[in-house]
């Protein structure tokens, strides 16, 4: 077994702009889920029974599919219902879609971790809705759903290599390329791991530090 | 004296290293996304002269993969095993190995039954990647079919269904062993 790590080092440019379509799905994906997800727990919350039982189905059906079917639908079913997409931005909608799910639920946790008197002291002093879910319930439940939401972000990260198999040409579909043209399976594939490992791993760091950073924000034990 | 000494410094180094080849391990196999897993093992164990059917290269990259995360559902499920049975237990002479075999096990495979529902879960959607290796499974049916009968939105959804009822048995089948276990002492 050989291992030639020039073989890559002459495909930089490619590599570089994979390494940024991950990046920028990853990012672009992780926010738009992020706050459809935060949309949705709000439904959920504050739109009354029927609201909640129809998106508590959808969002059981995106939790419990797996993510290459639902973005085979989007990518291979749109067309079919004239919504004819490009893989990148049919990879971006279905990654934000099936994020949205995840954060619904860990924002939904949220929410119901909050003590009710502190929403019922926050009606009584006369606060509105609004000023109730920005004031009260989003300070208070940051550091709960901060751990989830960072095991969250690392997971759609990890998603993003799967959009590979529906031709966006981020970092594992130009380096699995790269390979099969090159006969480089093992250089590009070990490169291509170090890639997301390194990612991960300081996702994970960062998220430790803003957590020890908002620590003070700890309003309650649970 | 100073043999004793190598022994000790050589049994502590031992478990230094076996400590983080595990952590290393873990933080591989949970880092690396599992579609580059895969792409890995299939193309790695060729490389190095091993031929494997690429069914048992996947089934080998789940299993390596799952294996990280209940490493540290499981490791949950020991440090939660109450100190005073432990202790009790050597109160009464059991020795560590039977400690270990009668008290902590049993405790700790209770304790994460849920959370192994939930890996499993997790493995039946995950092996949908495996069609990518070449593996005819419900995905890639899925697929195969759609090309050939111009039906992908039928075809797709029927194949997340299918997923979904596996999914639920899975689940009630969790919730049912659960309720079944005995009760865990707390």
């Amino acid at each position: 077994m050989t291992f030639d790590i020039n073989v890559l080092i002459g495909q930089w440019p490619a590599i570089l702009s994979g390494a940024g379509v991950t990046i920028m799905i990853w990012v672009l994906g992780t926010i738009a889920a992020a706050v459809m997800g935060f949309l949705l727990a709000i439904a959920r919350q504050y739109g009354g029974m029927v609201v909640d039982k129809i998106l508590g189905v959808i969002v059981a059906v995106l939790r419990g599919t797996p993510f290459l079917i639902q973005i085979f639908l989007v990518y291979y079913g749109g067309p079919f219902i004239g919504l004819e997409l490009d893989p990148l931005p049919a990879g971006l909608i279905g990654i934000s879609i099936y994020g949205a799910a995840y954060f619904s639920e860990i924002f939904r946790s949220g929410f119901q971790a909050v003590p009710k008197g502190h929403i019922e002291a926050g009606e009584c002093v006369g606060l509105t809705r609004g000023q109730i879910i920005r004031r009260i319930l989003l300070p208070e439940m940051t550091m709960l759903v901060l751990p989830p939401s960072v095991n969250m972000v690392v997971i759609l990260m990890k998603e993003t290599a799967v959009l590979s198999i529906i031709t966006v040409p981020e970092l594992t579909a130009t380096l699995s390329a790269i390979g099969s043209q090159q006969y480089a399976f093992v250089e590009a594939l070990s490169a291509l791991a170090l890639f997301y490992w390194v990612l991960v791993e300081v996702t994970g760091w960062l998220g430790n530090l803003v957590e020890t950073k908002l620590s003070r924000f700890r309003f309650f034990n649970a | 004296m100073s043999i004793e000494l190598f022994g000790l410094l050589l049994q502590a180094s031992i478990y230094t290293v076996t400590i983080s080849l595990v952590s290393i391990f873990i933080s591989f196999f949970r880092g690396v996304p599992l579609l580059v897993q895969l792409l890995l093992i299939y193309n790695l164990l060729p490389a190095v002269g091993i031929n494997v059917p690429s069914i048992v290269a996947a089934i080998i990259g789940l299993s390596l993969c799952t294996a990280a995360y209940q490493a540290e559902n499981l490791r949950g499920g020991f440090a939660s095993v109450p100190l005073g049975l432990v202790e009790s237990a050597e109160m009464v002479g059991l020795t560590p190995r039977q400690i270990f075999r009668r008290i902590k096990v049993p405790i700790a495979l209770r304790l994460t039954f849920p959370a192994l529902v939930n890996e499993a879960i997790l493995i039946l959607k995950a092996s949908s990647l495996v069609s990518v290796v070449g593996i005819v499974e419900l995905t890639r049916m899925a697929q195969d079919l759609a090309g050939s009968t111009f039906l992908p939105l039928q075809i797709f959804a029927s194949a997340g269904l299918i997923y979904l009822v596996i999914n639920w048995v899975v689940t009630l089948a969790g919730g049912l062993i659960a309720s079944r276990l005995p009760g865990v002492p707390r």
